[in-house]
Formats: C-alpha cells, sequence, structure tokens
C-alpha cells in the first residue's frame, strides 16, 4: 500500500508537469500562431514599440518560451526574482507569477479565494451526496411508486436544468420576492459562522440539486442492481430482517461506487465551481478563472489551471486509496 | 407419497404429519408476457434423516421450489398458493416475520455458485457469525468462535485464520464449504442444497458429499438435493423427485426411478447419461427439442411436443392434463400411457440403451 500511494504520488508529479506545461504552451504559444501578442494587452492604451518591448520584457514575454517555462517552473520550487536592479521583486516559493493585470500574486490571489470555493463545494457536496443518496435508496425500494417516478422527474428536471437557470430563479424567488436571503454575498466563516452559512444556502441548494439529480439516478441504479444480487438472497436466507438486508448488505455494496464518484465530483469542484460563484458573484477561484480569462491574465489563468488539475489528480488518488479500504477484492501492491 | 396424499392435495386437511410436507403448492409469476407457471401444484413429503432428490432441466422449478419453502418470495409478485407444512407450522400463510425466524435456524439453503451468493465485501467469518447471532443470543465472539468451529467442521484447514478471509480469498471448494458452514451454523432440520455441486471439480464434488452425508447422520437433518446430476443423485438420496414444466411427473425411491423408470421424460434423463462403464455406442441419446416455455406451457401433457409416443396417447396427449398417479408402492408417474404400454415400451426400447 505505501508503495503503491508513493507511486501514485510520483506519477501525480509527472502530470502536473505535463498540465502545467500543456497549459503554458497553450496560452503563451497559443496566441503567435494567430499572430496576437499577448503584451499589446497590458500596454496600455497608448501602445508603441517603446512601450510594447518595455511590457515584454516586465512579463517576461521578451524571453524565448523554454525560458520563460523553466523560470516558472523554478518558481513554483525555489521561488524567482522578477526585474532586475531597483524594480527587482522576489517571489516566494510557491511562486506562480504575478497577476499581468493587477500586479498581485498569483499564488495569494488564490489561496485568498480558496475559503470560498471550499466553503461552497464542500457543503453543497454534503447536501447533494445526502440526499441523493437518501432518494436514490428511497427510490430504489419503492420502485414503480408513485414517490419513485415523482423523484424521478425531478431528478431528470436536475439534470437538465443548468446552475445559471436555476440559480438564477433561486435568487429571483428568494431574495428578491421573498426577502428570505436579502443580498447574498461571500462572507466569511471566521468572522460570522452564522452570516457565511445564510449565505450560502441558496449556492450549495442550487448547485446541490444539479449533482443529487445525478447521485439520486445513480444510486438507483445502483441499489436495484445489488438487491438483485444472490449475496441479497443468502442474506435473507439467513434470516436476516428486511432492514438489515438492506442497510448492511445492500447500501454497502451499493454505496461504493458512489464513493468513487464523489471523490472525482468533489475535486473537480475545488478546482472553481465556475457557474455558481458567477451567478452568486462570490469570489472564489472559479470567479477568478472566468474573470483571468475575459482579461487574458495569463499567469492567473496557469494558477487557476494547475489548481484544478491538482486537486482532480489528488482527488483520483485519494478515491483509489479509499477503495482498497471499501473493497476488500481490491489490493495494491 | 401415497395415493391417499394425491388426493388429499386436492381437498386440503388439517395439519401435516410429516416433518415436511408440500400440498399443490404453485409458484406464478405475472409478467408482461404473461403468467409465469413456474411451479404449478407440487404436492411431496420429507421426513428427517431423509433426502430427497429434485431432478430436472433448467427452468423446471426447481429452485422457485425451494425459494417458495423458505418463504424467499415473500413481498415479491410471485403469486403463491398450496401449503408447506415444516413440522406442523403452515409457511404459505405464515406472517413474514414468522417465516424469517426459521429461515437460517429452522431450514437453511446451501446456494449454487457460492461466489456469487457471499457477500465480496464481508469477511467469511463474519458473515457465518451474522447467521448464528441472527437466531441465537450470543456475543460476537461467541459467535466468532462458531464460525471457526463451523469451519472446522466442514474441513477448512487453519479455520482460525481462514475466518478472517473474504469469499474471493477461498478456492470454488472451500466457497461452497464456507456456504455449507453457513448453512448449518444453527442446526437446520431441514436443508436445501440446489446444485451444491455443480461448480465444483469432481472430487472435491465427492467431498462436499461425503460431508453433507456425515452431518445429516450427526443432525438428523431432512435434505432437499436440487441438482441435474444424476450421478450425484444416484449417490446420495432416498427419494427422487423429477420434475418436468412445474410439475411432478415422476416421484418414488431412487431405486425404483432408476431401475423401473416410468415417465418417458425420465426414460430420456437417464438415456442421456454418460457411461464409462459400457462399450461406446455411437452417440450419447439427448431428449429432442427443448424445455417448454413456462407462459406457454403446451396444452394437455407438458412432455408430449418432445414425447415420442405422443401418437400412441390417441390425441389425449395434446389436450388432457395427466393425472399423477400410483403405479405400485408409492412410485408415482404423471403420463397417459397405460403401465402395461409404459412396462413394454421401457423393456423393448429403451432398457436395452441404458
Amino acid at each position: 500500500m505505501g508503495r503503491f500511494v508513493i507511486r501514485r504520488l510520483l506519477g501525480v508529479v509527472v502530470l502536473m508537469f505535463i498540465v502545467s506545461a500543456a497549459t503554458f504552451a497553450v496560452f503563451f504559444l497559443g496566441p503567435k500562431f494567430v499572430g496576437a501578442d499577448v503584451a499589446r494587452n497590458f500596454c496600455g492604451r497608448v501602445c508603441n514599440e517603446q512601450s510594447l518591448v518595455e511590457v515584454k520584457a516586465k512579463l517576461g514575454l521578451d524571453k524565448p518560451i523554454y525560458d520563460q517555462y523553466g523560470a516558472y517552473v523554478k518558481g513554483i520550487f525555489v521561488g524567482r526574482t522578477f526585474g532586475s536592479g531597483e524594480t527587482a521583486r522576489d517571489c516566494p516559493v510557491p511562486c506562480l507569477g504575478y497577476s499581468f493585470k493587477t500586479d498581485l500574486p498569483v499564488w495569494n490571489q488564490m489561496t485568498d479565494r480558496l475559503p470560498v470555493t471550499f466553503s461552497l463545494a464542500i457543503g453543497a457536496g454534503l447536501i447533494w451526496l445526502v440526499s441523493g443518496v437518501a432518494v436514490g435508496i428511497l427510490s430504489a425500494l419503492r420502485r414503480g411508486t408513485l414517490f419513485d417516478r415523482a423523484a424521478m422527474s425531478v431528478a431528470l428536471a436536475g439534470v437538465s436544468l443548468p446552475v445559471y437557470f436555476t440559480g438564477l430563479v433561486a435568487l429571483s424567488v428568494f431574495s428578491y420576492k421573498f426577502k428570505w436571503f436579502v443580498n447574498v454575498h461571500y462572507s466569511g466563516f471566521t468572522d460570522n459562522p452564522a452570516e457565511w452559512a445564510k449565505n450560502l444556502v441558496l449556492p450549495w441548494i442550487c448547485l446541490a440539486f444539479l449533482y443529487a439529480a445525478t447521485y439520486a439516478r445513480l444510486t438507483r441504479a445502483n441499489m436495484l442492481e445489488t438487491m438483485g444480487e444472490d449475496y441479497i438472497r443468502t442474506a435473507r436466507a439467513k434470516g436476516l430482517p428486511e432492514k438489515v438486508v438492506i442497510r448492511k448488505h445492500g447500501f454497502r455494496a451499493a454505496l461504493t461506487p458512489i464513493v468513487t464518484i464523489f471523490g472525482l465530483d468533489l475535486g473537480g469542484l475545488l478546482g472553481g465551481a465556475i457557474l455558481t460563484e458567477s451567478v452568486f458573484g462570490f469570489p472564489g477561484v472559479g470567479k477568478l478563472a472566468v474573470d483571468a480569462i475575459g482579461q487574458q491574465d495569463l499567469p492567473v489563468i496557469l494558477g487557476v489551471t494547475l489548481f484544478a488539475g491538482f486537486f482532480i489528480v489528488m482527488a483520483n488518488l485519494i478515491v483509489d486509496v479509499l477503495y482498497a479500504y471499501v473493497d476488500p477484492r481490491v489490493r495494491y501492491s | 407419497m401415497t395415493q391417499e396424499m394425491i388426493e388429499s392435495a386436492a381437498a386440503p386437511r388439517g395439519a401435516a404429519s410429516a416433518f415436511l410436507e408440500l400440498r399443490d403448492l404453485k409458484v406464478h409469476f405475472p409478467t408482461d408476457d404473461g403468467l409465469v407457471k413456474s411451479v404449478d401444484g407440487l404436492s411431496f413429503q420429507l421426513e428427517k434423516g431423509k433426502t430427497l432428490g429434485i431432478v430436472g432441466e433448467s427452468g423446471s422449478g426447481k429452485s422457485v421450489t425451494s425459494l417458495a419453502i423458505l418463504g424467499l418470495h415473500k413481498g415479491t409478485r410471485a403469486h403463491l398458493s398450496g401449503e408447506v407444512w415444516l413440522d406442523g407450522t403452515e409457511l404459505i400463510g405464515a406472517s413474514k416475520e414468522e417465516v424469517r425466524k426459521l429461515r437460517g435456524s429452522k431450514m437453511a439453503m446451501i446456494f449454487q455458485d457460492p461466489l456469487s451468493a457471499l457477500h465480496p465485501y464481508f469477511t467469511i467469518g463474519s458473515q457465518i457469525a451474522e447467521a448464528y447471532r441472527i437466531h441465537n443470543d450470543v456475543s460476537r465472539k461467541a459467535a466468532r468462535a462458531r464460525a471457526v468451529e463451523m469451519l472446522e467442521r466442514v474441513g477448512i484447514p487453519t479455520p482460525d485464520k481462514r475466518v478472517d478471509d473474504y469469499p474471493h480469498q477461498f478456492s470454488g471448494g472451500m466457497r461452497q464449504r464456507a456456504m455449507i458452514a453457513m448453512s448449518l451454523s444453527c442446526n437446520p432440520e431441514l436443508l436445501i442444497a440446489d446444485e451444491p455441486t455443480t461448480a465444483l471439480d469432481v472430487t472435491v464434488q465427492a467431498q462436499i458429499l461425503d460431508l453433507l452425508r456425515d452431518l445429516q447422520k450427526e443432525f438428523g437433518s431432512a435434505i432437499i438435493m436440487i441438482t441435474h446430476d444424476l450421478g450425484v443423485v444416484a449417490e446420495f438420496v432416498d427419494d427422487l423427485l423429477v420434475m418436468y414444466g412445474g410439475k411432478c411427473v415422476e416421484y418414488g425411491t431412487v431405486n425404483e426411478v432408476f431401475y423401473e423408470p416410468q415417465h418417458p421424460y425420465t426414460w430420456g434423463l437417464l438415456s442421456s447419461v454418460t457411461r464409462l462403464d459400457r462399450v461406446r455406442e455411437d452417440r450419447l441419446k439427448p431428449i429432442a427439442g427443448s424445455p417448454p416455455s413456462l407462459i406457454n406451457v403446451p396444452n394437455g401433457c407438458a412432455f408430449h411436443p418432445r414425447c415420442p409416443y405422443e401418437p400412441q396417447t390417441g390425441g389425449k396427449g395434446s389436450t388432457v392434463v395427466p393425472e399423477l398417479v400410483d403405479a405400485g408402492k408409492g412410485h408415482l408417474v404423471r403420463c397417459h400411457l397405460s403401465a402395461k404400454e409404459r412396462q413394454d415400451i421401457f423393456l423393448k426400447q429403451v432398457k436395452p440403451t441404458l
């Protein structure tokens, strides 16, 4: 097991290199192919040859691409210094560069916004996991009943409706009309937990609705399949009460794939719940990414991509390790 | 089973005297395509310490019968009727909870294919202990000790270590032993073994059968052995029930059915057995055709489309369902041919080829 984890961690490092190189190439090399010049976006309204060269030098875009990438990677592991002489500024480890637009360190920008994204993703994750699985199980056990049909119809709607629809509807109904949640905005957990939770209710529900629908359908399908397995018949033949058969024998097996998918979904969201954050104006990592893309703020885009990639890869690793505990047939060596 | 009993099936009387008695058991499944009559009027008796073999092709209703006895159709869409008496208790009309309490303790089942019948996420020991603890108020520790004891009894080496293994860590034969250990953990008085040796190689098969026989001697349990392996039947059972299309077509002691088979379907079954002790003839003789669809069971005798002697019934074969009648000494057969016709055909045409 230990060796497996170490091997996988090495794999994560390699993968992150590939992700960073690919992202770097796309954003720094890509514009060259279409004759665009990234520096031009950042040299102000009156842009002449002179200022363009200065901007390039300042942003480090005058160096060859592999030098730029090398410096970028070096920055992450040992830090780097931008500029020289008077204007030199140190960028401490882990250095993801400075924003082209705001001149703020990318790392700090992201760590500032992580609590927002984490609050959103983890809260919503718990809601959709509990509600989705609960509805899925009830539906499976009451297959074909009115409850099952209604739940699955709602689930179908949930899968089909994007957050920018449900989010706006939720805002207009619960925030503007009924005024249950006025002026929804992010407020830090440490400042006022009650305020934090109250502001997150609508985003949580909107984000969770989307996923809960998928989980309900998935759980229902898994549960139906599991309850038809031979070992369920064996459990009944032992004389176990039906409740125990369902809870211990059925649920246990049906839940395993859900755990996997939950890990991956949550990992994906930690890199930024772009739509939800945008709709509710939450300053999370996803919002940062959207803004950065609009402004061609390459270091930020790169940073967010690496962040998102890191969470997904780590989620994969954690899920694989967890799986060995959940399913005794899986053993890594 | 006697003539008197067959008659009683139509007009049920009070509690049964036999340890296990089925009276006109019917298990029907309504489906979109029609009513599937998996078991259609099955009656038999079984005493403690005795073994009944049930043979028949896939889909003849063998497994459905055993699940019905255990009450595992309760709460499903299956329609059950008739009576199942176990030691003086009628099970079809009993409440779910009542039957559940008997299940695993008084009656237990050994399933075929133990890999899929054992839960992959729990250790062998915990699955056996679980079966024991439902019906016995004991501590976890005591239940675990019981699991080790049961594993030892079914011949698993170093049971105190293997008790913590998962099913996938066991070989096929060991899994079947573990399955048996689980079924026997509460000393059931009725044991239903559904093709317990099908997935096993021959040497292991013999060990498992020996094991069952020893356990039967020890506990005096009644055993129902469901199989399509006539070799196992010859070895193991006292009475034999041949099923076809959800009905009993022949019933008798194993010697009667093997040496004086009465029903053309039984002749077919016996003819299709490989015999190593005979000169190799050109071919085995399979029964022509395929098992009937249970949605659309043939009119009259369910076997008539495949029966080579059907023309001799004068049209009755395809119109009238034959009664199960006593052909002497409780040897029952469901056939339109007269006793004499059957005797002639068997002696002249069938016996020489067996």
